[in-house]
């Protein structure tokens, strides 16, 4: 067994509400029971996470349909931002830009949330996210 | 259902969804000294999993699992 087969290594696109919430209750769970988490973030959930925005509503997928938006806000979880604050305090979460993402949205780390800890190529990731890519 | 553990701190997380009873577990046993019994109250069918898997895991003594109207109560001894 690899020593880092234990780590969970998530790879986040969509921007929707719904889907970054799922994301990060899954790293919520993985920080409790002491699994090393690794996050990029890509294109619409990269912009998910500009500091002037991260609270705003982002919508749900298209596939919720009328039935699943009402369900959805009627829930009252807490926001996926605040579950990956949580998670970063509880256990070993590290948040990456992808940095082509950066380029194409044309910001800089000064627009992201502090959640974000750095920017990352898609090599560098790879290289700490071992144990096989989750990509939402 | 025989108590004899006397709590320390009580949480009602009544009401709130998967993962907060567990999360508000969590702060508790942080905030608290070796030896202290935290009790949560939880409607969420995921801390019938989740918290004795957390238990176990972080190195706490799970107490005692009661069941109540409706809700369950999970009493935790802080080992660490």
């Amino acid at each position: 067994m690899d020593k880092d087969d234990n780590t969970l290594s998530l790879v986040l696109c969509s921007g929707t509400d719904d889907r970054l919430t799922g994301a990060a209750v899954l790293v919520v769970g993985a920080a409790v029971m002491e699994r090393k988490v690794e996050i990029l973030l890509q294109f619409w959930a990269l912009d998910a996470f500009r500091a002037d925005r991260i609270t705003k509503d982002h919508g749900v997928s298209e596939e919720a349909g009328p039935e699943g938006r009402a369900a959805w806000e009627r829930h009252d979880g807490q926001h996926w931002s605040e579950l990956l604050r949580q998670s970063k305090e509880l256990g070993d979460v590290a948040i990456h830009a992808c940095s082509l993402s950066m380029d194409m949205l044309d910001i800089t780390q000064d627009d992201l949330d502090p959640l974000v800890d750095d920017i990352r190529g898609v090599a560098a990731f790879l290289g700490s996210a071992d144990g096989g890519i989750t990509f939402v | 259902m025989t108590q004899v553990e006397e709590v320390t701190r009580s949480i009602d997380a009544r009401g709130m969804p998967c993962p907060g009873p567990l999360m508000n577990l969590i702060a508790a046993i942080r905030e608290g000294t070796v030896g202290d019994v935290i009790e949560v109250l939880s409607t969420d069918a995921g801390s019938l999993t989740d918290i004795p898997a957390w238990v176990a895991k972080a190195s706490h003594e799970l107490v005692a699992v009661n069941d109540h109207d409706g809700s369950t109560s999970f009493v935790v001894r802080k080992m660490r």
